[in-house]
């Protein structure tokens, strides 16, 4: 089991993105960004290199999304005073507002799944990881193939409200049975 | 007549092993499903001792967050500490002096006789052998006293600091270090001729809850109970951390997959902790115990990390991403009990309620843990 065997493994997929990434720093070989309904595929050729299962969880973004929305807003706004001197500099009239073309869209929310392998023998951490939007957050279920997947997804649906479409059981695992709130949102207020 | 008969074979009804049930160390609810005496379904029911620490660690500095470390794992407080120091400073790139990398080798590892101590007791009353829980504790109180003198406290350990630990070691320890080693030695051949060599342990796990490394794989079980199904895995040896590369130790493996080959994984690690710390010892350093440039306020690169340790039970690993604040955005604990305990149901279908209870034992769960 080499790491190159790995990523072909996993190129197959057409991730998103494929990354080695820096041991020492980050504490895992391999990073990989997927499409929510390649995680299956990604799983059964994990299994295939006969990785195991470390963990299964989420983050959601929240925060990330709103600072990026803030760094876009002042990126546009600092662009459109620029222009306005630019335009007040030559001697023309005081420019139309700025143009929308420079203000991203912002992405809808997500989260995170976050999927950590590991192998018996040669160490190799792989990083799988997908973006499901926050107003749906659904995703295929890899309990089928790693059965160990099964609480770690229902632990995953627990705080974050992610449903693993095919799963056998999400009713809450550490929760209260009767729990209808997701805590680790970033919205969550107890 | 017959029909009534075969009729009643059929019959099953459910029993509730826990919440409150001493084979289950802790608040675990076990719903059983039973044919008579064998199990048709298993289904552990988890959560009574949740306490959200996942959330806690986004509330709370990463500093603070260090004590609820040690409420985890409660026997091997010191490991997750050890874990969780690792991962921040892993993220906030703070190097740690030699002479506390040894400290925390030695400690770690006394925490890990200390447990696995605490298991072989506590395993053997729940197989119906109260005395041998005696010797362990007899020993395992040694263990508490010393770690005691250390760290100030005797169970949920806060020893550690990033950079460090938070207090030196004196000659008094080591000396009682080195004592200790030198009298656990001793007594451990007589647990074998009093415990290990017993017909009726043997007949009792021999062949009972057998777990294949395809299994541990599939659920991603790490720790003695994949090393008692053949897998040679040990985060020490295949992702040194810390300074353990340095040591020379083994790693048992026992490929039966049964509960005596967990049973023997324990029993031949308490050795091999014993041989570590031995080394460790020696090789004390002179110097500081804590990084001189170790920062008060901690603020980890923007990115996510991850850290694993050989826990007692298995590999313990934090994954934590930071948005460059004070705070963790997100820390996940994976605990490895939960994954050991998870291939439960599929494992023990078909056996007997007794098997089961010497079954779920070898597992050495720590409900705290899974919980979390």
């Amino acid at each position: 089991m080499g790491r190159e065997q790995v990523k072909t493994a996993l190129a197959g997929l057409a991730p998103v993105h494929l990354v080695e990434t820096d041991y020492g720093k980050k504490g895992f070989h391999l990073d990989v960004q997927v499409a929510p309904d390649q995680v299956v595929a990604a799983a059964e050729a994990l299994l295939r290199e006969q990785f195991f299962i470390e963990a299964v969880t989420g983050v959601d973004w929240l925060g990330e999304q709103a600072e990026k929305a803030k760094e876009a807003a002042k990126k546009a706004a600092d662009a459109a005073k620029k222009a306005a001197d630019a335009a007040a500099a030559a001697g023309a009239d005081p420019p139309a507002p700025a143009a929308p073309a420079e203000i991203p869209e912002p992405g809808p929310e997500e989260m995170e799944v976050v999927y950590d392998f590991n192998h018996y023998g040669e160490c190799c951490r792989v990083v799988v990881r997908t973006r499901v939007p926050r107003d749906n957050p659904e995703l295929p279920t890899i309990s089928a193939i790693y059965p160990g997947a099964n609480w770690h997804e229902r632990e995953t649906h627990d705080f974050f409200g992610i449903r693993f479409l095919g799963h056998p059981d999400l009713s809450p695992l550490l929760l209260p049975e009767d729990a209808d709130f997701h805590p680790l949102l970033k919205d969550f207020k107890a | 007549m017959n029909h009534l008969a075969s009729d009643q074979q059929k019959e099953t009804f459910v029993l509730n092993m826990g919440p409150q049930h001493p084979a289950t160390h802790g608040v675990l609810r076990v719903k059983l499903v039973l044919d008579g005496e064998y199990i048709v379904e298993a289904d552990p029911v988890l959560g009574y001792i949740h306490r959200m620490q996942e959330k806690m660690g986004e509330n709370r500095t990463w500093a603070q967050f260090m004590p609820n470390t040690g409420r985890l794992d409660y026997l091997s407080a010191l490991s997750y500490n050890h874990g969780y120091a690792c991962a921040v400073e892993r993220a906030a790139g703070i190097e740690v002096p030699e002479r506390a990398e040894f400290i925390r080798v030695m400690t770690v590892e006394l925490n890990r006789i200390s447990s696995h101590l605490l298991w072989f007791g506590a395993y053997l009353l729940d197989l119906g052998g109260f005395t041998p829980l005696l010797y362990a504790f007899d020993d395992r109180e040694q263990i508490l006293d010393l770690l005691e003198s250390v760290t100030g406290s005797r169970l949920t350990y806060c020893y550690f600091r990033f950079g460090g630990v938070y207090n030196d070691i004196d000659d008094n320890f080591l000396t009682g270090v080195s004592a200790f080693v030198a009298r656990l030695r001793s007594r451990l051949p007589m647990y074998h001729t009093l415990v290990t060599k017993n017909i009726i342990l043997m007949k009792r796990l021999k062949d009972i809850g057998v777990v294949s490394a395809d299994m541990c794989r599939r659920y991603g079980a790490t720790g003695p109970v994949a090393r008692g199904s053949g897998l040679n895995y040990d985060v020490r040896k295949n992702e040194p951390y810390s300074i353990y590369s340095r040591f020379n130790f083994d790693v048992p493996v026992y490929p039966e997959g049964d509960s005596m080959a967990r049973y023997m994984v324990r029993m031949d690690e308490i050795e091999q902790s014993l041989r570590i710390i031995e080394q460790a010892i020696a090789g004390l350093p002179e110097g500081p115990v804590m990084a001189e440039k170790a920062p008060k306020i901690i603020k980890p690169a923007k990115g996510d990390y991850y850290q694993a340790v050989e826990a007692a039970r298995g590999s313990f690993g934090v994954r934590l991403v930071s948005d460059g604040s004070n705070t963790a955005y997100r820390l996940k604990l994976r605990s490895p009990s939960f994954s050991n305990l998870s291939l439960f149901a599929e494992a023990s279908q078909g056996m007997l309620v007794a098997d089961a209870i010497a079954f779920m034992g070898s597992l050495d769960l720590v409900i705290p843990e899974i919980d979390r």
